[in-house]
């Protein structure tokens, strides 16, 4: 059994990391430990849980900012938000059910460390475009802090950027400061039925390079689409959402109804339905079952018009859905323990972008580059970023790269 | 000037002639500057008061020449200054005596734009504008835009991760970018980030972004580009106090509307510029609005009313809504033309760029105003009122002796003020050499220690673009030093499960 450290106040955290400096300790981070299951299989000495550093400290709706201690619970923030109207516009979406933890457990120090979003993403931006400031003890066993707890800052570096998705390997956050933003008064989701995944991609590309200001693109193949809430058939769908004040979506819906048409035949979700469609999207509903879970899954993220060519290039029995217009595609691998890493790897090389081995059994996370592996030049930058931050790597070694 | 700067290298000074004969077998033709005369219009940037001639000026026009130019340069100890259009306000591209001038304007073309994947490919050397301009036949644009958008360039605009007044709704231009080629100081060619979202590791573009040309020299930039909303109108709303005005600014957004645009001015910018662009600004009020809605018609009529009814309830004295295209330019003329209106009504000003907590605003207005009067010099305001960025202009005259040192205390003492009230030195415009010296105002020196560190990471010589940004300059080997109590720190004293 590790040993677990559950440090109070900053201080405390300092001097854990200067225990492990000195004696050649290495440190697990972990706020409510809903990701621990991603990435490669840590093995560190000492666990490191944050979840004392909890509460909402800042909260100013007017200047559209929160701060917050790390280790508090995403749900705890969504819900003061929610109750004065507003969200995190990134619309972080939840690893928990998919890798076999409840839902709803993360902290704000996890969604910004691993960068999370959702289908907003390509509107509003992932986790990073919202970081604001941040106080965090590197592997120095410093404290210091970046940015500040303003909207529009550019004083020294954006050091916010490069926590945002470091996975705990440069520093151990303690307070966070996010923008916030006013929630859209309604919602619709326009569905175009029946395309083929190339059809869908090309759709998705005339709808999102139209002026109807769609905020969410997803295509959800006949294979999957009965997984996903808020449907009005089990069929293949192209969902577009439209977010607004109401007489501005009932307009837009006119204009993309008209422009899709010559896609599919096209019909609308009343608000019910279209945020049903997008909570299933956000879970990743298709691979968050219980059956599903055996099944190894991959997070690609490429230039989204190209996306569809994945089919052609992965085996045929892997299952998948695209969101982002086609930017991030979710594939889950038929076999049991089989990820079918080589061809992931070329399809991504041929189509550019990354794919992350979200799930996998943990002989397998061990075995194979579990995030996308850098050319040369790329992993040697990133290898002395991670020493400029931590150069003993006493923290999460090796969770995303081996040496970082 | 009163920013030190790093000492001169005599000995890269005594190897001159060399050093230019060597650039010129890299750069041919004209691309190596050495005369005086001909290196004059590069001795400073848009802030203007720090003057200093490079060593040597050279304009490569390929990623290889650039590669080779500062594989050169870090070869052999010579510090070089990257330089876009030359815009910065901050002193970012000011040069060193000892040091190349490596300007990027020859890397000017539009490699590609791929409406597909609603990204466009450019040149760093690519205006702002020119972006917008080269995809604006289909009806896109990119979205960052700051004011001096007809001259500045994408790679500037990457160094100093420039806003502008739509960046409240669209993002500054660390949002806006999705990839770019760089090149490190050791010659070295990486590619970060391309077409797709997200970094698949560390988000180093994400640093690089607002590195201000310390970390590497951008030579391709992957922009997203964005379809034109339908329509955009704008309402000019007069109050009679700065207080109610930024009260209207908070219930608007309280009220759950981020307009595109939300400029604010005080008395003495609205005289200044109405004098100069004859916008149909009212004179009679303490502060101004302009409130900017895009969006299809019905979204924009909606809003407007909103808007409207909010600036009435909030004491609004005057509430004009534009009727046409031509007159919702003609609001923004007077806003975009604010500077060089400082410019007519006083021989010189100085630009600043702090960010406060709006509802600070009051305040910070009140002490600027007692400032104002300890150092004898105008102030005019304006102020990206949505995201709390405030821009005074300090009114002086520089053929007065001792007036451009007052105007900087003054303007340092009100970025003291910006940071005491919870804000920052700078919103937009960059640290540069201008704000450097100030930076321990917000960071201590372990913060900024650990910036140091990510620059090492990128350049351990230190060689690009050094004497900006940090105060104090550390080799990389005594920032890179850990004291660590080997055996002697025991077990931590924590809770433990």
């Amino acid at each position: 059994m590790t040993d677990v450290l559950k440090p109070a106040d900053i201080t405390q955290v300092e001097e854990a990391v200067r225990w492990a400096l000195g004696n050649d300790k290495t440190l697990e981070l972990i706020g409510s430990g809903s990701k621990r299951a991603l990435g490669r299989p840590s093995q560190t000495d000492v666990t490191l849980d944050l979840s004392a550093f909890s509460g909402i400290t800042l909260y100013e709706p007017d200047e559209l900012i929160l701060s917050a201690r790390a280790g508090t619970p995403l749900a705890e923030i969504e819900k003061l938000l929610d109750d004065n109207n507003q969200q995190l516009d990134f619309e972080p979406m939840d690893y928990g059910p998919l890798l076999g933890q409840p839902a709803g457990q993360g902290t704000i120090g996890g969604v910004l460390a691993t960068n999370l979003s959702g289908p907003r993403r390509i509107k509003a931006g992932a986790a990073r475009d919202h970081f604001l400031g941040l106080t965090v003890v590197t592997g120095r066993g410093e404290a210091i802090k970046s940015g500040g707890r303003v909207v529009k800052n550019v004083t020294g570096y954006d050091l916010c950027k490069v926590m945002a998705g470091s996975w705990g390997t440069l520093g151990a956050m303690t307070d966070v400061t996010v923008k916030v933003l006013p929630k859209a008064e309604t919602e619709v989701t326009v569905v175009v039925e029946g395309l083929g995944d190339a059809q869908a991609c090309a759709a998705m590309a005339a709808a999102l390079g139209s002026s109807c200001d769609v905020s969410a693109a997803a295509h959800l193949p006949d294979h999957v689409a009965s997984y996903f809430e808020g449907l009005p058939k089990a069929e293949a769908a192209t969902v577009l959402r439209l977010e607004g004040v109401a007489p501005s979506v009932a307009h837009r819906t006119g204009m993309l109804t008209t422009l899709m048409q010559t896609f599919g035949s096209v019909v609308a979700l009343n608000e019910t339905d279209s945020r049903k469609v997008w909570r299933s999207v956000r879970r990743v509903a298709p691979f968050a079952t219980e059956a599903a879970r055996a099944r190894p899954l991959w997070r690609i993220s490429t230039a989204p018009a190209q996306a569809h060519r994945l089919v052609d290039l992965i085996t045929p029995a892997a299952q998948m859905f695209y969101d982002w217009g086609g930017g991030l595609t979710w594939v889950g691998m038929p076999f049991e323990g089989e990820a079918d890493v080589g061809s992931i790897r070329r399809a991504v090389a041929e189509l550019g972008g990354h794919a992350t081995l979200v799930r996998a059994p943990v002989a397998l996370r061990a075995s194979l580059e579990v995030f996308q592996p850098q050319p040369s030049g790329l992993a040697a930058l990133t290898k002395r970023v991670k020493e400029s931050f931590d150069p003993k790597a006493v923290l999460n070694p090796g969770r995303m790269w081996a040496g970082v | 000037m009163s920013v030190k700067m790093p000492e001169t290298d005599a000995a890269v000074l005594g190897r001159r002639a060399q050093i230019v004969k060597t650039l010129r077998t890299i750069v041919p033709g004209e691309g190596v500057i050495d005369r005086e005369r001909e290196m004059k219009p590069f001795e400073s940037d848009g802030l203007t008061a720090y003057r200093q001639l490079p060593m040597v000026v050279v304009l490569p026009e390929t990623t290889r020449q650039v590669a080779d130019v500062l594989k050169y340069c870090h070869d052999n100890g010579i510090k070089v200054v990257p330089r876009g259009a030359g815009t910065s306000l901050s002193g970012g591209a000011l040069p060193l005596a000892d040091g190349v001038l490596l300007g990027m304007a020859k890397f000017n073309k539009v490699r590609e734009i791929d409406f597909e994947n609603r990204v466009a490919v450019v040149e760093p050397g690519v205006t702002n504008l020119a972006v917008s301009n080269a995809v604006a036949h289909a009806g896109f644009y990119y979205a960052p835009d700051p004011s001096s958008q007809i001259a500045c360039t994408i790679g500037g605009n990457v160094a100093e991760n420039s806003g502008g007044v739509h960046c409240l709704k669209y993002g500054m231009t660390t949002n806006n970018v999705l990839g770019c080629e760089i090149v490190l100081m050791n010659g070295e060619v990486l590619r970060l980030g391309g077409k797709h979202l997200d970094s698949e590791g560390y988000d180093l573009l994400g640093l690089v972004v607002g590195s201000e040309g310390l970390l590497g020299v951008v030579t391709e930039v992957t922009v997203r580009i964005l379809k034109k909303p339908e329509t955009a109108r704008a309402v000019l709303i007069g109050f009679p106090t700065s207080e109610e005005a930024g009260d209207c600014v908070s219930k608007v957004i309280g009220s759950g509307i981020i307009p595109g645009g939300m400029e604010m001015m005080d008395k003495p910018a609205i005289h200044a510029v109405e004098q100069f662009v004859h916008a149909g600004y009212p004179l009679d009020v303490e502060a101004l609005l302009i409130v900017e809605l895009d969006g299809p018609a019905a979204e924009v009529d909606h809003l407007i009313a909103k808007v409207e009814s909010i600036a009435r309830d909030c004491g609004a004295v005057s509430c004009q809504v534009s009727t046409s295209e031509q007159q919702r330019l003609l609001f923004w003329a007077g806003r975009k033309a604010a500077f060089p209106a400082a410019g007519r009504i006083s021989p010189d000003y100085y630009c600043m760029d702090g960010t406060i907590p709006r509802a600070k605003l009051p305040l910070v207005l009140k002490r600027m105003k007692e400032l104002s009067e300890k150092y004898g010099l105008g102030v005019a305001n304006v102020f990206h009122a949505g995201d709390g960025n405030l821009h005074p202009l300090i009114l002086y005259d520089s053929n007065k002796p001792g007036e451009l040192d007052r105007a900087e205390e003054f303007g340092a003492d009100i970025l003291r003020l910006c940071v005491e009230v919870g804000g920052v030195l700078t919103g937009e415009h960059g640290v540069g050499v201008e704000k450097r010296d100030l930076m321990p105002a917000m960071f201590s020196e372990i913060d900024l220690n650990a910036q140091q560190r990510v620059k090492c990471a990128f350049d351990p010589k230190g060689l690009l673009n050094p004497g900006k940004v940090f105060p104090q300059l550390h080799r990389c080997a005594e920032l890179g030093r850990m004291h660590i109590s080997r055996g002697q720190v025991p077990f931590p004293d924590l809770p433990r499960f």
